[in-house]
């Protein structure tokens, strides 16, 4: 009799593996059409849903005199894109109301006297109250105040040459915004969904396929056979794999074609390392499934995992912007690494030394959960 | 050599002891029968012997192999038989069958899948998905996939259960025919009338071995008197003879009363007294069965999972 190597590995025996997993993912038409068709609804969904920067916001003004200061006043605020004055509120009573209701994110408040203070140079003022419950709302808009403001008043004095003037010879500061200079958020939203859809779909499935083993019962029959623990998990692995691999061509191409993402990059890194990510999830949704005694536990872990991960990996809310324990936490999840590669390759044009020591990253989790799901995997029914 | 040989096996789920210094043996190209009630350990004890479980104390050897350290070994020529249908009810049958032949390395598939079809008369339903089979079907298929690989021993887990009676038949006759070309069968029923076709049964309740050797000895062994009882209102007659010394069972059978109990001095002074005070009745001496045999075991022996 054969042994040896023969007992825990034989490509025939992976092969049987293969072939009837495939065949149970066509069968199973709504789990096909939700591996190309999720990756797609999200991607155009989230790709053109979600906005960093958000403009043409609803503002009320209250102004009470319609001089030409006020007027050039309110159309610079519309020119910055960030105001869509909708409402005219003739009380700051009724703004406050506006405002309480969310009608409107801003109240621009052009007192009276406006006119007259700057024609005779007593600091002139204008309010702007801003809904800042959600703080990412009203900072674009806010920020870019004071300038335009200023230039504003500058023009419709006619002075504005006169304080360029004067302005010379003051410090300068030089504002570069590289490898996105116009602000688009789905330059950074696009290449991180990529990761996110992958993650989604990649670690559920694989957790779910295994346990849905165990649930039917077929896990008993699966080991009273011949199959070696290593056998079955690259039988469940491989095929997501190429799950994986569908979904990020069908990914890249929408980015290309749908949202004009630039591509920089090198696609052969990008790709490699795609690679290496798909792996490490696909092999943490295996461990998770060596652990879930039914398909529902499975989902539940899955969930369990993909928020966190989701909130603080860097997709959602800018990495650098957490406190420094939160930042050690999110590196934890493959995903954090995973987006500063894409967004690196992609964007920026980096070169494999640039992002190596990510990649060093998703190729330790992959050790780690390969391991750990091998030495999990319950090879009797104990 | 043996095709089973284990002593002294337990295993425990928590507090519970689930079996109980199970001892066992089965020759080669024997067909032994593992009965007992439901929860006695019956399953416990076949997946352990083909290397799903591990026991917590004993050892023991199937096929030769060890069972704690060559299970792989014992995997590749045990045909093991589930109680539940655990091939793929998403696969068509053909494609079940290219599986089981693929894992065991069989070659040519073709050629193993295409016989095992044709022994099975499903080759007209080979592209049919398994799980539109009805229960005899996905029996007689959940069989050839076990025996495709040409294991020497088979170990089957109350493998009629839900079965009509034809089909039942037929695949006993289909176990003879294997045990005569060698084939070691230990199988769990719940069926007395399979129990009579083995060459020897094995009585297990909640975890331990209560009898074991052939039908006629296990009987024997028992210990049982049996005296069948005809006559008028016998429905009084029964009532009466419940709970007095001596009377173990009292059961009904058509038209008759049978009795049985393990004191037959007791017994037959019991059944004296009525004869007495029914009038017209009548006791005649009876055949004690294996099925008066396993009440009695089943009264007599502790639950443990209460």
């Amino acid at each position: 009799m054969k042994d040896g190597l023969g007992a825990v590995f034989s490509f025939a025996r992976l092969g049987a593996l293969l072939v009837k997993e495939f065949i149970q993912m066509r069968r199973d038409r709504i789990t096909f059409a939700m591996m190309l068709g999720v990756p797609l609804m999200q991607l155009v969904l989230f790709g053109f849903a979600i906005n960093n920067d958000p403009k043409s916001l609803p503002a009320a003004l209250v102004a009470t005199s319609s001089d030409p200061y006020t007027r050039a006043m309110v159309s610079a605020l519309q020119t910055t894109g960030y105001y869509r004055f909708d409402h005219v509120a003739q009380s700051a009573a009724q703004a406050e109301f506006l405002m309480a209701r969310g009608d409107v994110s801003f109240v621009v408040t052009i007192p009276a006297d406006f006119a007259r203070r700057v024609e005779r140079g007593d600091n002139p003022q204008i309010l702007i109250e801003a809904d800042a419950t959600d703080p990412s709302v009203a900072s674009g808009a806010i920020s870019t105040l004071s300038t335009v403001a200023g230039q504003a008043l500058l023009r419709a004095q006619g002075t504005q040459d006169a304080a360029r003037e004067a302005a010379r010879g003051q410090l300068d500061v030089v504002v570069h915004r590289r490898y996105n200079p116009e602000g688009v958020s789905q330059y950074n939203i696009v290449p991180g969904l990529l990761g996110v859809i992958l993650q989604m779909t990649m670690v559920m499935m694989t957790a779910m396929a295994l346990t849905r083993e165990t649930e039917r019962g077929t896990m008993e029959n699966l080991l009273a056979m011949p199959s070696s623990p290593l056998e079955i998990m690259l039988g469940k692995v491989l095929p997501y794999l190429v799950v994986g691999a569908v979904q990020v061509v069908v990914v890249l191409v929408a980015a290309k074609l749908l949202f004009g993402i630039p591509f920089v990059g090198s696609l052969t890194l990008l790709l490699s390392s795609v690679l290496v990510f798909v792996l490490s999830l696909v092999l943490l949704g295996y461990t998770i499934s060596t652990m879930a005694r039914s398909q529902m536990q499975a989902m539940q872990l899955t969930f369990f995992f993909f928020l966190p991960s989701l909130l603080l990996s860097g997709f959602m809310f800018p990495y650098r912007g957490m406190p420094g324990w939160a930042q050690t936490f999110g590196e934890i999840f493959p995903l954090t690494h995973f987006l500063r590669i894409t967004r690196a390759v992609m964007l920026k044009g980096a070169e494999l030394p640039a992002v190596a020591t990510e990649i060093g990253w998703l190729t330790v989790f992959v050790a780690l959960f390969a391991g750990v799901a091998l030495v999990r995997f319950r090879r009797t029914l104990d | 050599m043996n095709a089973i040989d284990v002593r002294g096996l337990v295993k425990r789920f928590g507090d519970k002891t689930v079996v109980d210094h199970v001892t066992m043996t089965v020759a080669e190209g024997e067909i032994v029968g593992f009965l007992g009630p439901n929860g006695s350990g019956k399953t416990t004890t076949i997946r352990i012997m083909c290397g799903l479980l591990t026991p917590d104390e004993g050892d023991g050897t199937v096929l030769g192999f060890d069972i704690r350290t060559d299970a792989l070994k014992i995997k590749r020529e045990v045909g093991y038989m589930t109680q539940k249908f655990s091939f793929y009810e998403d696969l068509t049958i053909g494609e079940n069958l290219e599986f089981v032949a693929r894992l065991y390395r069989l070659k040519p598939v073709e050629q193993y899948v295409a016989r095992t079809l044709e022994e099975l008369g499903l080759a007209s339903r080979r592209n049919q998905l398994a799980g539109t089979l009805s229960g005899g079907w996905k029996q007689r298929l959940a069989l050839a996939a076990c025996i495709m690989h040409k294991p020497k021993l088979l170990l089957l887990d109350e493998p009629t259960a839900g079965v009509d009676p034809k089909a039942r038949r037929e695949f006993w006759d289909e176990i003879h025919r294997l045990a005569s070309g060698g084939l070691t069968v230990l199988v769990s029923t719940h069926y007395m009338d399979e129990a009579e076709r083995c060459h020897r049964i094995s009585y297990i309740s909640y975890g331990k071995l209560l009898a074991t050797g052939t039908v006629d000895e296990v009987v024997r062994n028992a210990g049982l008197t049996t005296f069948v009882l005809q006559g008028p209102r016998l429905d009084q007659v029964a009532e009466a003879l419940q709970g007095r010394p001596g009377v173990d069972q009292v059961a009904p059978f058509g038209a008759t009363l049978h009795v049985v109990g393990s004191d037959k001095a007791a017994l037959e002074k019991a059944l004296a007294d009525i004869e007495k005070q029914h009038k017209g009745v009548t006791v005649t001496p009876g055949e004690t069965s294996l099925e008066d045999v396993f009440i009695q075991f089943m009264s007599g022996s502790k639950d443990n999972m209460t």
